[in-house]
């Protein structure tokens, strides 16, 4: 992975959640991050703002979870109870478990500015009032753990963290959990099922966490590059993060965007909301490596559909994206070059998807290993009559609202897009009769 | 209530449950698997889908799981749409993916959730060409076999078992589609309610391994509606017959007792009926040896020795049973006359029993019904191991601590039937249960406290938990600071509650318990609480036994051996359960003994004359059950249609010829309802009796109802061995139901009383979930009313209670002797389960069990035996260590084989045993 060259000419102003990285990538301590204006968010907060003056904030900036879906944040804030009357406990959980293939922003942020998470994390405790909170955290990622919790050590020790915040009457405790590798742990409803020692199977919503999550109690769950946007949100202003995407997206902010794939350098890098796929690919990707040729590619993430190189020129965002029929995800281009077969590629992310599977629901469950073997005869050219129906059939009734959560349908998009793109290559996998019979 | 429109039909359905739930409610047939009345929805299979329209004018419409769905007013759907057809079709395809296409060898099949889907969806051929993922199979003991490559993964048997029934051995493991439901690994499953799994599993993962032993699909076997002998609850069962044999026991709904669920003793306890050894001819001793006789040889003989009895001016005692029915028990009565009619309980439990029947009767507080228990928020149990003595209870009361969670969910407008979201909300959380026992129970896990000491001092906390929610209740002298702490917190438990629920019994062999437990419940009602209570007595017509006013048994022995009676007529009856060997040798010495019973037990080899008795499976019958529920349950199949030489007839058969012949009179009873009309003219406490079922002469359409399946087959030749003659199907003039396939076998909705449907089937519907299509609304109540008649009815007293005093004294260990106190068994303890082969083998060995201290005073360790004297008779016994034992007391498992006759509550010495 790499990081921007020349992050040292970086600015908070334009890079909020990269700025303070450091070349080496080792993480900041606490120090060099309360040196960098680390912790003021979280000092404004508590000393001069309201709970709901924070929420409110967050709700003004326009900040859309970057977990994938793009759901506003402080919406999702603004649903939990509040109040004299409002549950004791509460929870907040960051979603750190994250497994979406080609997806790898995450981890730079809890590696190398770890405190910036903590900070985050405090400061959205503070909107809702939770008591506790947790970050879900993947389980491969060992130095991220590491470097939480020693930074979660460093912030207890210096008060952010613990009975008082800061010297004031309200408390917060922080954990990290390590996942065991279920990728449908990033699913919020299924994480917060984990969380209590429970099977990794999702949630039917409504009830939605913010009402009754963990422990049944209101719980809100975000992703580690939405709350890490929160304290800068906080010193620096909703307006300020309105214009941080320059007029390119309607969608405020930064967002960390990457590419792999055979692409010349591979990596992610804070770039405005609304670049254009064209600039992450060719300006800071590097281009396709010598001698490969585009042929589609991912917007971000396995769950995804493919978009076409005719695509490149749109602006990542979630509404832009959404319209050229796929969804940004996590804005992590994943690439496929022309030398790929598109139904070995397919084939691979769906053996994925069907491993993946809670097992909770029929179609998922039984639906994707059906796909994927599907697949794999086309692949091997043992296809047959009736299988690009079957898929076709799969892609429908394996989509969203059949099946219980989002997993399957997520399985789904690059499958139905490449059907799409590419029926010709799937048709090729299909026996052709040995003998015709003469009528 | 709300109105939805389904497939252009407007209907009025309550809004506050899912679509599936009033779809069904409705009759229509929507398919569905992870889904269960009783289990609630998940949304996992999504087999229900439909189409939802967001208005009239919405053609379009979407995709929706029906069970997930709230049945809102203005809900417009539709089952017929093409797209939700063909969904549904695939849902079932993928479910096909990896179940095997073994339905011709499969126990399953013929009454198969998963094959009646599968037609119902239309799915006929299969496109999957892979591989099928297999899997390994588990031996779970000897009630439940195990065949995980038929799995759906459709998580009912989890929820059912871990969620509802509290078992903690029944997991899921692995992910994706290589999900596993099992154990951890292999071993006999711990819940006493597994069997429940083979009618919640919906194909053949779980299927009930006594019937596979002799197994038959189930449209080739014969049912009756019956009530479950083996314990005072009443769970109505519907036994299936072939080749003369009970093939299997199945779960009949009754919308106020069991509902879906039957316990693994009610399930798989009813091989005494099969029993090779069971008398099925009269017989007589001759020469000290019993030989077979004819009826009428045997009759006259009775009727001889009784005439011979009587010419001498003595006496003929007849001993009834709380195991026999109220028509057996009324004609030994009409037989000996009121007064030399005696009781067949022990001594003690008749003092028990009559003690709960007072409390039932004469109080202002109802029984509970089962179902009735479930709704309770917040229990007290006093005394009683309900587990083991009425073990269906237990399940219930899991419900009572569940119930937590579905008001947790309900403040967060969250519906009950939301399974998932209502345990997410509840989490932990449950409604106060306090279980005060001898010895740890198998529901301490639901309880909010338990408090163990010895029966005296669980009955004084009981006065002090009365005099705490009343003060004009008894008090208790000297109780110390931690249990008055402990009555005050049941008290405000038990006062905060809107339904507290007191439930008690007879198994602790201590009347003061009782006492208590009445004193809790009136002391609540007079706070104006809706109060219910439920005690557990020992057999399945003990209630009905009581009623019927039997003397004490001990005065019929003591006559006997005295010599002023010279004649026991005995009905389906052990003495040696009822007494000591010493006083039923002495009562027999001289007596001449008349026995009539279905089983080969140690009074019945005394018998002079011994009549060859129907069981349940072979004749007809009404018991009363705990909460007062007359009930009928009907003969299963013909034994002389096999054999016609079969000597087996009913009880009360066999009295009303023996008495019209030793009173050379003639016969007065000529039918079933003879009987019960008699009963109720002389008991008028008993009206409800000729009510529990309707009589002979009901018809519906002109037809009796069949007890068998409408495609039934072999009748032809299933004598062929014996005659190739195929004899006239038997006649059955006692009920309203036949021996045949002919007659009614519909299923409109109201038409047949819900006490005269033998088995559940529907057209579309063989398995057990066609119970859903005989109910007012699925999961409710049965068409045309739950069957059975509550005899009680304390809403009729209107004079306060008197509350009993006073309060027992403290119980205090004495040296060099131990208090019995009873160790029930809901596998051993009750005498005819117990004969059953699966149940032997569940049951535990005969031992005596102290708490380590006191057995260390005897210089005995766990493993060491002890030497105990009962009522005369020697045992060496087994020790268990078992900590919570009050000092001073020793537990006997009274009933179980190998323990002599043992009653709670005596002081007995114990020594070390000598080493064998």
């Amino acid at each position: 992975m790499s990081a921007a060259p020349s992050r040292a000419r970086l600015s908070g102003d334009t890079h909020p959640l990269t700025y303070r990285i450091q070349p080496d990538l080792q993480p900041l301590d606490i120090k060099a991050y309360e040196a960098q204006d680390g912790y003021a968010a979280l000092k404004k907060a508590i000393k001069q703002l309201q709970p709901g003056d924070v929420t409110k904030l967050v709700k003004d900036a326009n900040l859309r979870g970057r977990g994938g879906a793009g759901f506003p944040a402080g919406v999702k804030w603004s649903l939990v109870p509040m109040g004299a009357d409002a549950p004791k406990n509460k929870y907040l959980v960051c979603n750190a478990d994250e497994m979406e293939p080609g997806t790898f922003k995450d981890r730079l942020l809890m590696e190398s500015v770890p405190h910036q998470l903590i900070e985050a994390m405090i400061v959205a405790a503070y909107a809702i009032q939770a008591r506790r909170g947790y970050i879900f955290l993947r389980g491969e990622y060992i130095v991220a753990a590491k470097n939480l919790n020693r930074a979660i050590d460093q912030a207890k020790a210096a008060g952010y963290l613990g009975e008082k915040v800061c010297g004031g009457d309200w408390g917060f405790e922080l954990f990290v959990h390590t996942g065991a590798g279920r990728y449908i742990c990033g699913e919020e409803t299924a994480l917060i099922t984990s969380l209590e020692g429970k099977r990794a199977n999702p949630r039917a919503k409504p009830p939605f966490p913010q009402i009754a999550g963990l422990w049944g109690k209101p719980t809100v769950v975000n992703n580690v590059e939405t709350l890490s946007n929160v304290p800068h949100i906080v010193l620096r202003g909703a307006a300020w993060f309105q214009g941080l995407s320059q007029g390119k997206s309607k969608d405020a902010g930064t967002k960390i965007y990457g590419v792999s794939g055979r692409v010349k350098t591979p990596g992610c890098w804070e770039l405005p909301m609304g670049t254009s796929a064209r600039e992450i690919l060719e300006v800071h990707g590097g281009g396709m490596q010598d001698g490969l040729q585009l042929k589609c590619w991912l917007p971000g993430g396995a769950s995804t559909d493919f978009l076409m190189p005719e695509h490149l020129d749109l602006a990542m965002d979630f509404d832009t994206i959404a319209k050229a029929r796929s969804r940004m995800g996590t804005g992590l281009l994943t690439v496929v070059d022309h030398k790929q077969n598109i139904v070995s590629v397919v084939r691979n992310l769906e053996d994925f998807f069907a491993r993946e599977s809670c097992g909770w629901c029929t179609p998922c469950r039984d639906g994707l290993p059906w796909t994927h073997k599907l697949l794999q005869a086309l692949e091997r050219g043992q296809g047959q009559n009736g299988d690009l129906e079957a898929l076709e059939q799969m892609t429908r009734f394996l989509g969203p609202g059949k099946t219980f959560c989002a997993h399957a349908p997520g399985a789904m998009e690059p499958l139905q897009s490449a059907l799409k793109f590419f029926r010709g290559e799937f048709e090729a996998g299909i026996v052709k009769p040995a003998t015709q019979v003469a009528a | 209530m709300a109105t939805i429109h389904v497939d252009g039909k407007q209907y009025e359905v309550d809004g506050g449950d899912n679509l599936l739930h009033a779809c069904l409610s409705l009759g229509l047939d929507v398919p569905y698997f992870c889904w269960h009345p009783e289990l609630g929805s998940v949304g996992a299979c999504r087999q229900c889908a439909v189409k939802q329209y967001k208005d009239a004018n919405d053609t379009q419409g979407r995709l929706v799981m029906s069970c997930m769905t709230p049945s809102a007013d203005g809900t417009f759907i539709s089952i017929a749409d093409a797209e939700a057809k063909e969904f549904r079709a695939s849902v079932v395809e993928w479910l096909m993916v990896n179940h095997p296409h073994d339905c011709p060898v499969c126990e399953e099949g013929g009454h198969c959730h998963l094959q009646d889907m599968t037609v119902m969806t239309g799915h006929a051929s299969r496109r999957y060409r892979f591989t099928k993922r297999t899997h390994k199979n588990q031996e779970l003991g000897p009630f439940i076999a195990h065949e995980m490559n038929r799995c759906i993964s459709c998580y009912r048997c989890v929820r059912y078992y871990k969620d509802y029934a509290g078992g903690p051995d029944l997991g899921v493991f692995g992910a994706h589609d290589n999900v596993y439901f099992g154990r951890a690994e292999d071993g006999v499953l711990e819940s006493e309610f597994s069997g429940n799994l083979v009618e919640v599993c919906p194909t053949g993962v779980f299927t009930d391994k006594t019937h596979g032993e002799r197994y038959n699909r189930k449209w080739d076997m014969q049912f009756a509606p019956s009530i479950c002998q083996n314990c005072a609850v009443g769970c109505n069962t519907s036994p299936g017959e072939r080749y003369g044999e009970l093939r299997r026991i199945e779960n009949r709904y009754n919308g106020s007792v069991n509902h879906y669920f039957l316990c693994d003793r009610g399930r798989f306890g009813y091989g005494f009926v099969n029993a090779k050894d069971r008398p099925r001819r009269p017989w007589a001793l001759r020469d000290g040896k019993a030989i077979t006789v004819e009826i009428g040889e045997a009759l006259a003989q009775a009727a001889n020795l009784i005439k011979a009895a009587e010419r001498n001016g003595k006496k003929v005692v007849g001993i009834g049973s709380p195991r026999a029915s109220l028509e057996a028990n009324f004609a030994l009565r009409a037989l000996v006359g009121a007064e030399n009619f005696y009781d067949g309980h022990s001594s003690a439990e008749r003092a028990l029993v009559a003690r709960s029947l007072q409390i039932l009767r004469d109080g202002p507080v109802s029984s509970a019904t089962l179902r009735g228990i479930e709704s309770a928020d917040a229990a007290f149990v006093l005394g009683e191991d309900v587990t083991n003595t009425a073990p269906r209870v237990a399940l219930a009361l899991r419900q009572v601590a569940r119930g937590k969670a579905v008001a947790l969910a309900a403040q967060k407008h969250i519906a009950e039937w939301q399974a998932a979201a209502v345990a997410d909300i509840g989490q932990h959380d449950k409604h106060p249960v306090f279980i005060a026992a001898v010895d740890v129970t198998r529901i301490d896990d639901i309880a909010a406290a338990t408090y163990r000491n010895a029966p005296e001092n669980l009955a004084r906390l009981g006065f002090a938990v009365a005099h705490e929610i009343d003060a004009n209740s008894a008090t208790v002298d000297g109780l110390d600071k931690a249990t008055t702490a402990l009555a005050k917190t049941i008290a405000a438990a038990l006062l905060a509650a809107d339904k507290p629920l007191i439930v008690s019994g007879t198994g602790a062999g201590l009347e003061s318990i009782l006492s208590a437990a009445a004193n809790i419940a009136w002391a609540l009602h007079a706070k104006g609480k809706k109060v219910e209570i439920v005690l557990a007595v020992p057999e399945a017509n003990s209630l009905g036994m009581a009623m019927l006013q039997g003397g004490d048994i001990g005065r019929a022995l003591d006559q006997l051996a005295q010599g002023s009676a010279e004649i026991a007529i005995v009905l389906e009856n052990d003495l040696y359960r009822r007494a000591d060997a010493t006083s039923v040798d002495a009562a027999l010495k001289t007596a001449k003994l008349v026995v009539i019973d279905h089983q080969d037990q140690p009074t019945a080899a005394k018998a002079a004359v011994g009549f060859s008795a129907a069981t349940f499976a072979e004749g007809d019958g009404t018991m009363v059950n705990f909460e007062g529920r007359a009930q009928r349950y009907f003969q299963v199949y013909d034994p002389a249609y096999y054999d016609a030489g079969s000597g087996v007839r009913e009880a009360w058969l066999w009295l009303s010829d023996l008495r019209a012949q030793a009173r050379s009179s003639e016969i007065d009873w000529h039918h079933f309802d003879d009987v019960t009309a008699a009963i109720e003219q002389a008991f008028p406490a008993l009206t409800g009796v000729v009510a529990a079922a309707p009589g002979a002469k009901f018809r519906m359409k002109g037809l009796k109802v069949a007890r068998e399946p409408h495609r039934y087959s072999g009748r032809t030749a299933m004598r062929a061995n014996i005659s190739v003659h195929e004899p006239r199907a038997s006649q059955d003039a006692d009920t309203a139901l036949s021996f045949s396939m002919e007659g009614h076998n519909g299923i409109q909705a109201g038409e047949r009383p819900a006490s005269l449907v033998p088995f559940a089937w529907a057209p579309g519907w063989n398995s057990p979930q066609s119970w859903n299509k005989f109910q007012d609304e699925v999961g409710g109540h049965n068409s045309g009313g739950d069957a059975g008649v509550r005899l009680l009815d304390p809403a009729a007293n209107t004079a306060p209670a008197t509350y009993f005093s006073p309060a027992p004294k403290a119980f205090a260990a004495q040296s060099g002797l131990w208090r019995v106190v009873a160790m029930n068994h809901i596998f051993g303890s009750e005498e005819l389960s117990a004969r059953a082969k699966p149940i032997i083998e569940r049951a535990p060995i005969a031992y005596a069990a102290l708490n380590p201290a006191d057995a260390a005073a005897l210089g005995i360790h766990e493993g060491g035996h002890i030497e105990v004297t009962l009522g005369g008779v020697k045992a060496r016994l087994p020790l268990q260590y078992r900590a919570e034992l009050a000092a001073g007391t020793v537990g006997l498992p009274i009933g179980l084989a190998g323990l002599p006759f043992a009653v709670a509550g005596a002081s007995i010495a114990l020594a070390k045993a000598p080493t064998a």
